[in-house]
């Protein structure tokens, strides 16, 4: 995402994670069945309110990647946050400054 | 008298199937079908809402070389103003073993919707989005995709 | 989509039967777009993951131009070795830098933190030309591997040459054959949905033909690395390439 943006411009948010998001369909080499493990969840937090969030399921590909778009209203901080399965969280801080 | 014949329900049906997975009787393998994003749309939505088909645009690449990585893009015809936005957006899968692939809620900040993601496709079939706006309506569109066969399979 | 094909047809019939041509140009435009956005391809996580890995751990001594900028090494790999007198891919010469000069053990092949390191190395390179050294010392692992190359195995009793250098352009079920140039490893295969190494690559293969895979990091598939790295000459690395 940009360091700054115009009041009200619209920008484009990319976000990728490093995760295996095993299915829970695939076999290991002697046929045993590999055990679910995914990232179930993505919040995106801009000046403490939700801006957009999302809940994965198997079907999304292996390290995570999604773009939106948000609509720049003042500076702020841009909350990232990834939970999966388990409840381990991953979190990254992001700040924009409007003009 | 006639006597009716019993119907095999669906539920019934998925029922027997999973006992037989159990049992070990067939493999395990439950490819889905259109009917299951259907209830999978009613069940994410909730049951008798009409979904009008429209306002979403679903695109994928018209032939995918590997179904483990699929480029996504979703976007939605909406103002995003305060009288009329879309709350949330979820995708759907016809062919794959779970029909739910993700679900996308957008907030008061949030921009036009205009997503885009990479899903797993378990073999050539549409992909179904439903856009719920906050007037509670259900819009819907979809794309299709051919999934090819890799040249080396181990 | 149809005028692609057109194209990528016409393209295919007026190159010559010896240009050299990358793995990149048998992708669907989707996938060269995944490769082509630094922030899109997921190799870059990788990458990034062995930038840090490399700041703690290389950087006391490889800091910009002193004890080695690292920039450009990697298209000159593998190489042989006087110390270790053998032949070194980047892997290998990444777990000897750790041996001498940090006494720590060497990484395995394949695990998360030298897949990082190899892939951020050669990622430095990104751009430059493959250039190896095939004579002297070299000259023997160069004959072992194109022997490995031109000679028919497994169940299939096929050679690398009969897919990479007689039929290249040719479908093969879905999948258009490329040349089997190794300029995008370490890479993220769609297939694996992940980061592997060349010789991972080549356990595929062998396995794809129904022969015995080698171990990652042998003799063997490392002088089938030089040699693949000669027949690439002049062609550009693209770490983290993003294949199929």
């Amino acid at each position: 995402m940009p360091e700054t943006a115009a009041i009200g411009e619209v920008f484009e948010v990319k976000v990728m994670i490093q995760h295996d998001m095993e299915s829970g369909y695939r076999r290991g080499q002697y046929g045993e069945r590999i055990p679910r493990n995914i990232i179930q969840h993505f919040r995106c937090r801009y000046l403490g309110e939700q801006v957009f969030a999302s809940e994965f399921f198997p079907g999304v590909a292996a390290n995570p990647y999604l773009s939106f778009l948000v609509r720049a209203q003042r500076s702020g901080e841009f909350v990232f946050e990834w939970e999966d399965q388990h409840g381990k969280v991953w979190r990254r801080t992001v700040g924009l400054a409007v003009q | 008298m006639k006597r009716k014949h019993p119907t095999l329900s669906r539920r019934t049906a998925v029922r027997g199937a999973v006992a037989a997975c159990l049992s070990g009787l067939v493999p395990i393998s439950v490819w889905g079908s259109p009917e299951d994003a259907d209830l999978a749309i009613a069940e994410h939505f909730g049951a008798d809402k009409p979904v009008s088909n429209g306002r979403v645009t679903v695109k994928l690449p018209p032939i995918s070389e590997n179904g483990y990585s699929v480029p996504l893009e979703v976007l939605v015809k909406s103002p995003m103003n305060d009288t009329e936005r879309v709350v949330q957006v979820a995708v759907f899968a016809e062919e794959n073993p779970l029909a739910k692939i993700a679900s996308y809620n957008f907030g008061k900040h949030s921009g036009p919707v205009h997503i885009q993601t990479r899903i797993r496709m378990g073999g050539s079939q549409r992909i179904r989005a439903v856009a719920e706006l906050n007037d509670g309506s259900l819009w819907s569109g979809y794309a299709f995709s051919v999934v090819t066969l890799a040249a080396c399979v181990l | 989509m149809r005028a692609a094909c057109i194209a990528f047809l016409l393209w295919a019939s007026l190159a010559s039967a010896d240009e050299v041509i990358s793995g990149y140009e048998f992708l669907t435009p989707e996938t060269q777009a995944l490769q082509d956005d630094d922030f899109a391809n997921p190799g870059m996580l990788w990458v990034e993951e062995g930038g840090s890995l490399f700041a703690q751990q290389c950087a006391d001594c490889h800091t910009q131009g002193s004890n080695g900028n690292l920039e450009g090494v990697a298209a000159r790999y593998p190489a042989f070795d006087q110390d270790a007198q053998t032949l070194l891919n980047i892997e290998g010469r990444i777990n000897r830098c750790r041996e001498i000069h940090l006494q720590a053990e060497p990484l395995a092949y394949e695990s998360k933190a030298l897949l990082a390191l190899s892939a951020y190395v050669a990622n430095l390179s990104k751009g430059h030309a493959i250039d190896v050294d095939i004579d002297g010392a070299a000259q023997r692992y160069f004959t072992e591997g194109r022997d490995y190359f031109f000679r028919r195995k497994g169940q299939f009793n096929l050679a690398c040459s009969q897919c990479h250098d007689d039929h290249w352009g040719r479908m093969l079920r879905g999948d258009r054959i490329s040349q089997g140039h190794p300029n995008a490893f370490p890479g993220y295969r769609l297939e694996w949905q992940a980061m592997g190494s060349l010789h991972r690559r080549f356990q595929d293969c062998d396995a794809g033909i129904r022969a015995q895979p080698l171990a990652l990091g042998s003799r063997r598939y490392r002088s089938l690395e030089l040699y693949l790295a000669w027949r690439a000459r002049g062609l550009i690395i693209e770490v983290p390439g993003v294949r199929r």
